[in-house]
């Protein structure tokens, strides 16, 4: 057991910081789920990609700076300490990214791989329905051949950044008449084709932040499907293997809302509940904790192991600590917490508490992933 | 950066651990109970002759010269075990101490400790209690900041028992004099303040073993026995409880194995992350343990399983070794100690870094 780091990860931290310090916007920009803070946001993905920082865990063949898991932690400890910009470009980074590098065709990844790193092509999630959430297998989206096309009919829901992304990977049923995880495929669907109608869904916070998708004889060429006709429920577990484990919650975004936290405290103790400090102190040790396991999950990781069920209990922790961690902020803030937009230059506390209580639902709803740690990782039995 | 045990350390761990598995089984605990005694002797002989007593002593003082991380695995056996005898607190709190003093009279008395032929115990400012001070052969008081070592005749104790079965709480006195001392103030307070972050960290890994050992027997008795035609652990409501106190287990442990790591360190970090271990271990134990309880159901509230012993264990040592209130104060000044720095990270780059950066 080593705890510190090397001098060529301190070097790096080092790089980062400069680099960040130099190029991260002065004012913070609008949510990206607005048109036009979707557009300053994917300006920001073409400078990340212009410095090389866009797609940092990437192999360097696909445009990405090949970092191991110890180097990318730093690489986001150092991101959010900037206060840098969200990702508008996550689904690509993190989700269809490795997904593609894993199943896709040589051509497929010399088509889309380069355009999602440089920020130019931006991607949404299109596998929920209004039937199929927590039990995805149960897609009702029929793609049927014709020629050399797909022709998609269905309805997607819960799709996030699809109001204003360029394209979405789809999970539909290949073959006519299958059941449950059998005949599903996954396809690359340019959503602004013929067919495809995408409506806003406001968010609780109000914002467009996901839509639904209405294919209606949506045509989609047969070379964009990833992975072999009937292989999509396989393509997606790896893909929600890579969501519920390390790469969607880097623990420095919490650590960073801790660290602000203990300011806010600092900044309001006089006329507080010293009760409350007690909330605080939670809130850095959760946040420290989470980071810990993600550190030792790193290491196992880059030894060789593998991440199984034991994502599940990641995706507990780091939901259920968000919404602790911002309710606390909530009671210091007390009065000023209804404010629907912060005081000047204050963190915008409230929008995170209500993204936070999305946590427990996308993902994988906590629920599942309770039934998920209890069948897999401590071997009681299906009900 | 690796959080990785070394094969050795896991295999100190494991030896301990089989023995356990073999000599501290529910039926032993039970029948030490009965007895009315709090220690078994041929299980402590057993212990001893594993020669780990000397595990955090240096080799020129008669150990291994070995670390925190290299016990840390082996308290947390301990607590899954609820081990009766004090191998933790000898191997990994007293002993210890007793190494670090420059005194003939610690030195004898360090080599009969690690010769498993007397039991020192500490009656350590954190702590209104001796635990086990009936069964010490000599005791390590602290009077105007001095450090004192007198042997168990020298003293008298008002013995209290505890909810734990296998402990008993003793408030000591003593005629102390110039000639009881083997620390000077100015050497007893830092040696005294390292010992409480050892047993902290100690006290944390217990913790964990007997969370997972909680978890461990509600799992088994919930895939066994069967209510409405099918077992219990089939059931979502039963699944749910289980994987929360899981989740705890899983935010523990890590945090548990830093602190070990880190306890060098000696700063205030190193010392908070002592703190989250202990509150997060304590935590898990009591939350596990409870549901532990409700699973097993009625069984649960009785003497007839063995989880009674690991929520009384877990509940003595939840208030030792410094209580919530302590830890949670220590954790507190750390979060808010210089939050516009790099403090929110778990680790530390090089100093050197930071001052370029700057």
């Amino acid at each position: 057991m080593q705890l510190s780091f090397t001098p060529e990860q301190d070097a790096f931290r080092l790089e980062v910081r400069q680099w960040l310090q130099n190029h991260v916007p002065q004012t913070r920009l609008p949510s990206f789920d607005t048109e036009a803070g979707f557009a300053l946001h994917r300006e920001w993905e073409r400078t990340l990609a212009k410095g090389n920082f866009g797609m940092v865990t990437w192999p360097k063949d696909y445009g990405g700076r090949g970092l191991n898991l110890i180097e990318w932690l730093i690489f986001e400890e150092e991101y959010y300490r900037a206060g840098a910009p969200g990702r508008v470009n996550q689904n690509g980074i993190f989700l269809l990214g490795p997904t593609l590098m894993e199943f896709g065709t040589d051509a497929q990844k010399a088509r889309f791989l380069p355009a999602m790193a440089s920020g130019d092509e931006i991607w949404a999630q299109a596998w929920s329905e209004p039937q199929a959430g927590s039990d995805l297998a149960a897609v009702a989206t029929t793609a049927v051949r014709d020629g050399d096309h797909y022709v998609l009919n269905g309805h997607k829901i819960w799709s996030s950044r699809a109001v204003f992304a360029d394209w979405a990977f789809v999970l539909v049923r290949t073959e006519a008449g299958s059941q449950r995880h059998k005949g599903l495929s996954l396809v690359l669907m340019d959503l602004k084709i013929e067919g495809v109608t995408v409506n806003p869904i406001p968010q609780i916070d109000g914002e467009a932040g996901f839509a639904e998708i209405f294919l209606e004889n949506a045509r989609v060429p047969v070379a964009n499907r990833l992975g072999d006709e009937g292989q999509g429920w396989h393509v997606c577990m790896a893909t929600a293997g890579f969501e519920r484990g390390l790469m969607l919650r880097s623990p420095a975004r919490y650590q960073e809302a801790a660290r602000k936290l203990s300011a806010l405290y600092l900044e309001h103790q006089d006329r507080l509940d010293p009760a409350i400090g007690r909330d605080v102190a939670q809130a850095w040790m959760n946040a420290q904790a989470y980071a810990l396991s993600i550190y030792s999950t790193a290491c196992r990781l880059q030894a060789g192991g593998s991440i199984g069920a034991e994502a599940s209990c990641n995706k507990i922790f780091w939901s259920e600590m968000d919404i602790a961690l911002h309710q606390t902020a909530l009671a210091i803030l007390g009065p000023y917490a209804e404010l629907a937009e912060p005081m000047a230059n204050n963190h915008d506390w409230l929008g995170g508490y209500l993204f936070s209580l999305a946590g427990p639902i996308y993902a994988g709803s906590n629920e599942i992933q309770r039934n998920i740690i209890a069948e897999r990782v401590l071997g009681m039995p299906r009900g | 950066m690796d959080f990785a045990f070394a094969e050795e350390q896991r295999a100190i761990a494991e030896v301990v651990s089989s023995l356990l598995t073999d000599q501290c089984t529910g039926a032993d605990l039970r029948r030490l109970m009965d007895s009315g005694q709090t220690h078994d002797a041929a299980r402590w002989n057993a212990l001893m002759e594993l020669g780990l007593s000397g595990i955090l002593v240096p080799e020129d003082k008669g150990g291994l010269g070995l670390s925190e991380t290299d016990f840390v695995l082996v308290a947390r056996a301990c607590g899954h075990a609820a081990l009766p005898e004090p191998l933790v607190e000898q191997a990994g709190v007293v002993i210890p101490l007793l190494a670090a003093l420059d005194h003939p009279r610690a030195e004898e008395w360090l080599q009969k400790a690690l010769a498993g032929e007397a039991v020192i115990a500490l009656a350590h400012p954190v702590n209104p209690f001796v635990c086990g001070a009936e069964n010490a052969d000599a005791l390590l008081l602290v009077q105007d900041g001095q450090l004192h070592l007198v042997a168990r005749n020298q003293v008298q104790m008002d013995t209290h028992a505890s909810i734990d079965p296998f402990r008993r709480l003793s408030t000591v006195t003593a005629t102390l004099t110039a000639e009881t001392v083997v620390a000077e103030a100015s050497v007893c307070a830092p040696l005294l303040a390292q010992t409480l972050e050892r047993a902290t960290v100690f006290a944390a890994a217990q913790c964990l073993g007997l969370a997972e050992r909680s978890v461990e027997l509600a799992v088994a008795y919930a895939n066994e026995r069967t209510q409405f035609g099918k077992p219990i652990g089939t059931y979502q409501a039963v699944k749910h409880l289980l994987a929360t106190a899981q989740v705890k287990i899983e935010f523990a442990r890590p945090v548990i194995y830093a602190a070990a790591a880190e306890i060098g360190a000696n700063n205030a970090l190193s010392r908070a992350r002592a703190s989250h271990a202990k509150l997060a271990a304590v935590e898990a134990a009591s939350l596990a343990a409870r549901t532990s309880i409700q699973v097993h159901g009625a069984m649960g509230y009785s003497w007839e399983v063995d989880v009674h012993f690991l929520l009384k264990r877990g509940l003595a040592l939840g208030g030792s070794w410094g209580d919530e209130t302590f830890h949670r104060a220590r954790v507190l000044a750390c979060a808010l100690s210089s939050p516009a720095a790099d403090s929110g990270f778990a680790f530390t780059a090089s100093k050197d870094t930071l001052a370029h950066a700057a």
